[in-house]
């Protein structure tokens, strides 16, 4: 099953963000923003269009991602390099030593 | 839509007779490109004031012969970032000489106000909630201008450059 | 160098408090992303991957150290305490926060510089040649026109909304360092045979997805009419530029579309019409601007035993010398030199620059150049004025900023662009190959022995790297979501411009290093004494490296 999350830039500074349930929008994926059915969907949706529609953040648009025992992973490059930062750069990451993850 | 000349909301003395429609017995009214040509006869034995509406792929040289019965060109902007009217409000002030209202159609912001007004527009129909105020603070944002354009801003260069004593 | 009047700074002061109350408005929601973006866009306010990114203009490259200083700052207040230089000359901040934006402007407008139409479509910066004002072969400085062309072009009325983006450059010198032929407009200074120094307007060039070379729209044009005529020409871009299809919108496919012949002869018709109008240039503004580029008050008489560069220190240091041959280049005055400082090291990010480094750099400009540094199109720095006998004390302290690597037009001097690390539009990585490349060439002695080549990167078609322009170029693809990169061979950006030709199917991002040094290789093989990369390719075409890289027949390019 495909899982998503809602991900989008923040308006203020511009800085990538992940939508998580309860919790609002956040600099990492967590399992609770990961969509699991429908209703979930529809809710989700919701809160990321009123968060534009606010100028809380830029564009909005879900992204696949992998549920690794708790640990939330974009599935394509482009997105894991937004989740963790610039590849050149691992000291600017986000959430684990990227030399033990790797893009 | 709201008219502005001058900064100022005023009464909008012509009416825009689309394509479609017919042409009031009387009143000054501003007529597409195409109606102008086919029937400019009829409209000008109106007698009341006749105005055109240019699109934005319209030239300033489409209506160059007719400038004299012309109250009202008006360009359009159909979106703002499609900038071919004010080439064709240049060339109506500084190449044809043209008087008359020019008309800023379609798109306006105000964040091009002053651009517009530079380029030889004299009137705007503008969005609904734009005001006077909005008017006046962008066209009050910049006062300096490197480049001579049609509205007679004193440029840079000029500035820089004017003989002492003229 | 230019110095801003009252005109000048009232204008980027105002700019900046107008762009501080759009970001208010947005800040507050009183305006959408979709009303914002040409807005910020017009301010150089990009959004990118993980953050906002400003791109700072730096007008033809020209940089004092108190502005140095300033960008240096910015970046550790505002920023990541780094920066990023751009074939536009420009600089690039890739942490701005937008809130914090109009005050970064603010600073900037400190030091008379600004952000105006970095971006969006609309005249970018203007670029000119690193060595101007310094160049052994220059008819005339390059930035004077520079300079006069973005006074022009700044906030210009009529030509804010263009059907596209549109870059000029100029080059006062016949050897072209400023890419002039890949440019909207590329201007060349000549002088006429009775001693008119004017202008030669080429029209059309760009990279992108459709690379062109500029043609001669107009081989000698009288200096006091360069705006009336670039005004005509842009006149009628604006109108008849495409506006339906943002990929054919360039001047180029105008060009392309039209012919040169067709273009000329309205542009000239237009032009008649204006040309004796008030955007004749007064002679007394031309020599306002030259003043400003007068030559520094060099210390050397012009008499002084000129010694040429490479002899200078040569008995000392083996190390010096190389980097004396290869980044030091020829003055025109005698007892100067002029110094590349390359920022293609091993460890380094092409074009990147941190913020001790920049305050580093400008103390040894002041020291050693005359408090002036020029951003290259190469994406390294030029101090223009160095006296020969401070070259050793220079190289010294470059080395110690690990600035010196002997390796200007190298393999490794690679022109980069973000590509995936950063970029929004980008398909695959082009800094990381970049690095790759540097470290498989890492022997400087095999990269002196290769000699000139020029490799470029883009991460995606849109081709900020200049890869169709690289002796090399590589292209980052996306193939189902895996990194791979195509290559092409013979591209030049000089007088003899040339675009480079694919020379097959793309490689695996784990396989194009070593694609790259097949390429060098049968180079190395093929060439005859004396012969660079470019006139082997030119002399025996794409077969040899086609039959290296792809050896088997099944795997041939269609």
């Amino acid at each position: 099953m495909t899982l998503l999350v809602y991900t989008a830039n923040r308006v203020s500074d511009g800085v990538v963000v992940f939508l998580a349930e309860d919790d609002g929008w956040l600099e990492i994926p967590r399992p609770s923003g990961v969509i699991r059915g429908a209703d979930m969907e529809m809710r989700m949706k919701a809160v990321a269009e009123a968060a534009e529609e606010a100028a809380i953040v830029v564009s909005p648009y879900p992204i696949e991602v992998t549920d690794e025992g708790g640990e939330i992973r974009p599935v394509s490059l482009r997105e894991r390099i937004r989740a963790y930062g610039p590849s050149i750069h691992p000291e600017f990451a986000k959430q684990w030593p990227i030399a033990d993850k790797g893009y | 839509m709201p008219l502005l000349k001058d900064g100022k909301r005023v009464a909008d003395p012509w009416v825009h007779v689309a394509d479609e429609v017919a042409v009031p017995a009387t009143g000054a009214v501003i007529v597409g490109l195409k109606r102008w040509r086919h029937e400019r006869a009829s409209l000008l034995k109106r007698g009341d004031p006749v105005g055109v509406r240019l699109k934005s792929m319209h030239t300033a040289s489409d209506v160059a012969d007719d400038l004299d019965h012309l109250g009202v060109v008006a360009l359009a902007l159909p979106v703002f970032t499609d900038g071919r009217a004010y080439t064709n409000a240049r060339r109506l002030r500084e190449r044809h000489g043209y008087r008359g209202e020019i008309r800023a159609i379609g798109n306006v912001l105000p964040d091009q106000y002053l651009f517009m007004l530079r380029c030889g527009f004299d009137a705007f129909e503008v969005r609904a909630g734009d005001t006077e105020k909005d008017w006046d603070k962008a066209v009050q944002a910049i006062s300096v201008f490197y480049q001579p354009a049609a509205d007679g801003r004193e440029s840079a260069l000029s500035l820089r450059h004017r003989t002492p004593g003229a | 160098m230019y110095q801003y009047d009252e005109l000048d700074q009232r204008l980027v002061d105002e700019r900046v408090e107008q762009f501080r109350d759009q970001v208010a408005r947005r800040l507050a929601g009183e305006i959408t992303e979709d009303e914002f973006k040409p807005l910020r866009l017009m301010n150089g306010l990009y959004l990118q991957l993980h953050a906002y990114m400003l791109r700072i203009g730096i007008p033809y490259g020209m940089l004092s150290s108190v502005q140095l200083r300033k960008l240096a700052q910015i970046t550790r207040k505002y920023d990541r305490g780094y920066g990023h230089f751009t074939t536009r000359q420009c600089l690039q901040l890739n942490w701005p926060k937008l809130s914090e934006t109009p005050d970064i402007l603010a600073e900037l407008a400190e030091v008379q510089m600004h952000a105006i139409q970095t971006s969006g479509n609309s005249f970018r910066n203007v670029t000119a040649d690193q060595y101007a004002g310094a160049a052994t072969d220059e008819i005339e400085d390059s930035r004077i026109w520079a300079e006069i062309i973005r006074q022009w072009s700044t906030l210009h009325p009529e030509f804010s909304f263009l059907p596209r983006k549109f870059k000029i450059a100029v080059t006062g010198s016949p050897h072209d360092r400023a890419a002039v032929r890949f440019h909207d407009i590329g201007i060349v200074i000549h002088k006429a045979p009775d001693g008119e120094v004017g202008f030669e307007i080429l029209v059309g060039g760009g990279l992108g997805r459709t690379p062109m070379i500029g043609q001669t729209i107009r081989a000698f044009l009288p200096k006091k009419h360069l705006l009336s005529y670039l005004e005509a020409l842009l006149r009628i871009y604006n109108l008849m530029g495409r506006r339906d299809n943002k990929y054919k919108a360039r001047i180029k496919i105008l060009v392309f579309e039209l012919g040169i012949e067709e273009l000329q002869t309205l542009v000239e018709d237009e032009w008649n019409r204006n040309k004796d109008g008030p955007l004749a240039l007064p002679q007394a503004e031309i020599d306002r601007i030259t003043r400003q580029f007068s030559a520094p008050p060099w210390q050397t008489p012009a008499s002084a035993p000129n010694q040429p560069v490479g002899a200078v220190h040569a008995f000392e240091n083996p190390a010096f010398e190389d980097w004396e041959r290869v980044n030091v280049a020829e003055h025109k005055q005698p007892g100067y030199a002029i110094v590349n400082l390359s920022l293609k090291a091993l460890d380094r990010v092409p074009g990147d620059l941190t913020a001790a480094e920049m305050d580093a750099v400008a103390d040894l400009a002041d020291r050693f150049s005359f408090g002036e540094i020029r951003a290259s199109h190469e994406q390294n720095l030029v101090f223009a004025h160095v006296r020969q006998d401070d070259l050793l004390p220079l190289w010294r302290s470059l080395g110690v900023l690990g600035l010196s690597t002997p390796n200007l037009n190298m393999i490794s001097d690679i022109i980069c662009c973000p590509g995936l690390d950063y970029c929004a539009l980008a398909s695959a990585r082009s800094i990381p190959v970049a690095q790759r490349i540097s470290m498989r060439f890492q022997d400087i002695k095999r990269q002196h022995n290769i000699g000139e080549l020029r490799l470029k990167i883009s991460g995606c078609v849109n081709a900020c790297g200049h890869h169709h322009a690289g002796h090399i170029g590589i292209l980052g693809v996306d193939r189902q979501g895996e990194e791979f990169y195509q290559i092409t061979l013979g591209g030049n950006a000089g007088e003899n411009a040339s675009i480079g030709k694919i020379i097959g199917p793309a490689f695996a991002s784990a396989d194009v290093v070593d694609a790259v040094e097949a390429i060098v290789a049968t180079y190395l093989a093929i060439r005859e004494v004396g012969e660079t990369f470019l006139e082997a390719y030119r002399r025996v075409g794409a077969a040899p490296f086609k039959q290296r890289l792809y050896p088997e027949p099944n795997h041939a390019v269609a």
